[in-house]
């Protein structure tokens, strides 16, 4: 492009042929191509927006979302906002007429004992308490209230019943965060750890990245000369040993787990091989399954895919020319193999230790079937809360917490070795 | 694999039955979630089948999700679209399912067919209906097998799975609270009628505890009912608890060198409930008449050694279908066999269940 190509506008600005300034031009032309690519990558984002984003979202909110009792139980929760809980006194008349009140209208859109279920889970008891007080209550015609209420139901009684509701009657709660690490607020808003007996979730939370540790060590341990063997092997025998490898993977995971257990139990196939060579003694057979060394073995086989595979693909890169290079230059093979290959095998070992831990912590079945006592995970307490108890909220905080254990170790992985290391294939 | 089999099979008769109705025109499709295996199977046998046969325009599908039924359901009703139109769960879920009113409310006279001599339906089930919402279907029991070729003498009380100088050997108990904790206190000495007395206080829960701290190093622990046969005929345990129809199944159909220990059977129910939204309420309701009566629950019986409900069904109670033996003496409500019971006590653990397993799971992990 000349200089005399160049429109000059009035003020000076490069113009277009139609007049218009270049600058406006071109940005125009700019953001209908943006428009043209948010279009293209509109679908996938809305659907990822739809299926992961919002449900995601929705579970993290429910894990301090508590709007149920002010829903329900309105009149108390407005009356209860005088008394002072920590008086050790009783609430007065307003609020046991609020109450009755509020019942009655709750027995009419069973939902009285939904409440209850709420607040049973910070307090035994309290299910079938307003279970069957929302059938007395609805007998209650006239005041005063309160000397009814309690003949109703002893617990009305006690301050307790009266702290714990109103304890849960804002409608967001630390609650459900503080029962994730075994602890609850006093009404004073004092904050008690349970003692270690009853404490289990902080247990559990250590215990599962530990076993979760010790799965991506043996998987690597395991992987590692298989991948180093498909890679360098012929295509004949590297896709049969990829079959190999894939072969668990298309099997359902159920069988796998239950043909370990056939396998490690105390009469079962290997038991049965040492006691037969001799190595053991038929009373001294080992307890391999049932315990924490069963989930390991289990889970170690389950995974192992996901470790052999972003392996083989790092390696399948790296030239057999570097090894012969370094050997021809006077290294050992260890050296060799230690100082050229195996740092070319990092971004590898990387994106299969991440996949295998991450998929590590969250499995539940398998633990649940072969951890016995000593291999169960908090996702086996997850799993529980979400299908037997229904304490959805509690379920939400302790896979929060989990989550963002999960972003701490990957950002200390990104500290450590950089994410940007990584190669999936 | 014996429920792997019978799960099979039901799926080949729910084909085979579907295919058979799909050419019938404006057909409604209910469908019935239920536990799969040989228990779906039951259904399908006595229930599902006949009424299809008699009602070309009705088409029954199964789904096997009862174990995680609580949870979908609310997450059903949460998303507004509830696609079930009748679910089988034990008692402690449907009084769960209609407190938080995802469960209708049922009215057992008008619903329910009355018994053949014309006892409503409410007497014939009597105090069986522990929850507005429940339609009792079975009474099943959670009791103790042994090993018959591998322990000296012959186990005769739920004690002597506590009793480990004499009974040596591993057992199978359920990962949960519920009937370990009212087993253990009984064999500490606590009265039958003081059981949850007892382990509604703190030092309770101790109390049995530290009883089955006496066998926890011999304890398999089981999540899948299906476990504790497999370990009984594994060798891998010498008695176990589990649901007496599954115990039935080890020692009648596949011949395995067990049998029953039916000393304080803890009997719990499973039943029917319609959850609220369904879109096809009044033909589940036409359904349920018919599945539920007399003669459908003792039909039942005929598949799976599960007692009626109904007290008219029990005298109808015949032979099993292909085995050919008297079902009678198999059923945990058979006086034999129901010498010293439990219930379940609902109230006591839809209370207490959150609390008690919370402390429960945390001494499994000491």
């Amino acid at each position: 492009m000349t200089a005399t190509d160049i429109h000059t506008g009035e003020a000076g600005a490069i113009v277009t042929a139609d007049g218009q300034p270049l600058k406006v031009s071109l940005a125009r032309a700019l953001r209908r191509q943006r428009l043209f690519a948010l279009a293209l990558v509109a679908p996938l984002f809305i659907f990822v927006a739809v299926s992961f984003i919002i449900p995601i979202a929705d579970m993290l909110f429910r894990s301090v979302e508590n709007g149920i009792v002010e829903e329900i139980l309105p009149e108390t929760v407005k009356a209860l906002a005088t008394w002072d809980e920590t008086s050790g006194e009783l609430p007065d008349e307003a609020v046991f007429a609020a109450m009755v009140a509020d019942l009655k209208v709750a027995k009419q859109n069973r939902t009285n004992t939904k409440v209850g279920q709420r607040l049973n889970y910070e307090r035994s008891g309290m299910s079938s308490l307003f279970r069957s007080s929302g059938r007395k209550a609805a007998r209650i015609k006239e005041g005063p209230y309160k000397d009814q209420l309690i003949k109703a139901d002893k617990d009305w009684g006690k301050v307790v019943t009266w702290q714990v509701i109103k304890q849960f009657s804002p409608g967001l709660t630390p609650g459900y965060y503080l029962a994730a690490v075994d602890a609850t607020q006093t009404p004073d808003g004092s904050i008690e750890f349970e003692t270690s007996e009853k404490a289990i979730h902080t247990k559990l939370f250590v215990r599962t990245m530990f076993m979760s540790v010790a799965i991506t060590l043996t998987t690597l341990l395991l992987g590692f000369p298989i991948a180093y063997l498909i890679a360098t092997q012929p295509a004949k025998i590297s896709n049969l040993l990829i079959i190999l490898v894939l072969l668990p993977f298309w099997t359902s995971l159920l069988v796998r787990t239950t043909s370990w257990i056939a396998l490690l139990q105390q009469k079962g196939v290997i038991n049965d091989i040492l006691v037969f060579v001799g190595i053991i003694s038929d009373d001294g057979r080992l307890a391999m399954i049932h315990n924490a060394t069963g989930a390991v073995i289990a889970m170690t086989h389950i995974l192992l895919p996901f470790m052999v595979l972003p392996l083989y693909s790092v390696m399948k890169t790296i030239p057999p020319t570097y090894m012969r290079a370094a050997t021809s230059l006077g290294a050992h093979p260890w050296p060799a193999f230690w100082k050229v290959y195996f740092p070319n095998t990092i971004p590898g070992i990387g994106a299969g230790a991440i996949l295998v831990f991450i998929l590590a912590i969250g499995y539940y079945i398998t633990p649940e079937l072969v951890g016995g006592t000593s291999g169960t995970f908090i996702s086996n307490r997850i799993a529980f809360h979400i299908l037997n108890s229904l304490n959805w909220g509690l379920a939400a905080a302790l896979g929060a917490i989990l989550l963002a254990i999960v972003l701490v170790f990957y950002l200390l992985y990104d500290r450590i070795v950089g994410i940007d290391n990584m190669k999936l294939g | 694999m014996n429920s792997f089999k019978s799960a099979l099979i039901a799926a080949a008769v729910a084909s085979v039955a579907a295919g058979a109705v799909t050419s019938a025109q404006a057909e409604t499709e209910l469908v019935v979630v239920s536990w799969g295996g040989a228990y779906s199977a039951s259904q399908q046998g006595a229930y599902h089948d006949p009424y299809m046969a008699k009602n070309a325009d009705i088409k029954i599908v199964n789904d096997d999700s009862s174990n995680a039924a609580v949870a979908k359901l609310r997450a059903m009703n949460e998303a507004g679209n509830v696609t079930w139109d009748l679910v089988d769960v034990v008692a402690a879920d449907a009084i769960r399912l209609c407190d938080e009113g995802l469960a209708e409310v049922i009215d057992h006279d008008k619903v329910l067919a009355p018994a053949p001599d014309g006892t409503p339906a409410s007497e014939d089930f009597g105090n069986l209906i522990v929850s507005e919402c429940f339609i009792p279907q079975i009474v099943y029991s959670t009791t103790f097998g042994y090993r018959t070729d591998l322990l000296a003498s012959k186990p005769t009380s739920v004690c002597d799975v506590f009793d480990l100088a004499k009974f040596p050997g591993k057992r199978a108990l359920e990962k949960n609270p519920i009937n370990n904790m009212e087993w253990a206190l009984l064999c500490d000495g606590v009265a039958p009628d003081q059981v949850y007395e007892v382990l509604g206080t703190r030092a309770g829960v101790e109390q049995a505890l530290a009883k089955l701290d006496t066998i926890k190093d011999s304890v398999v622990w089981w999540s899948k009912g299906a476990q504790t046969p497999q370990l009984l005929a594994d060798g891998e345990v010498v008695m176990g608890s589990t649901y007496n129809g599954r115990l039935f199944a080890v020692i009648e159909e596949e011949k395995q060198p067990i049998a029953m220990l039916w000393d304080w059977q803890v009997f719990d129910l499973d039943g029917w409930i319609v959850p609220t939204g369904t879109k096809n309420k009044a033909a589940v309701m036409e359904y349920l008449r018919f599945a539920t009566d007399t003669q459908r629950l003792a039909d039942q019986a005929k598949y799976i050694s599960y007692g009626p409900a109904r007290k008219s069904s029990a005298p109808l109670v015949g032979k099993h279908a292909t085995l050919g033996i008297d079902m009678a003496p198999h059923m945990p409500t058979d006086p034999a066999n129901a010498k010293t019971t439990l219930l379940y006590n609902y109230e006591f653990w839809a209370d207490n269940r959150d609390d008690i397993d919370e402390r429960f799971q945390s001494w499994l992990l000491q």
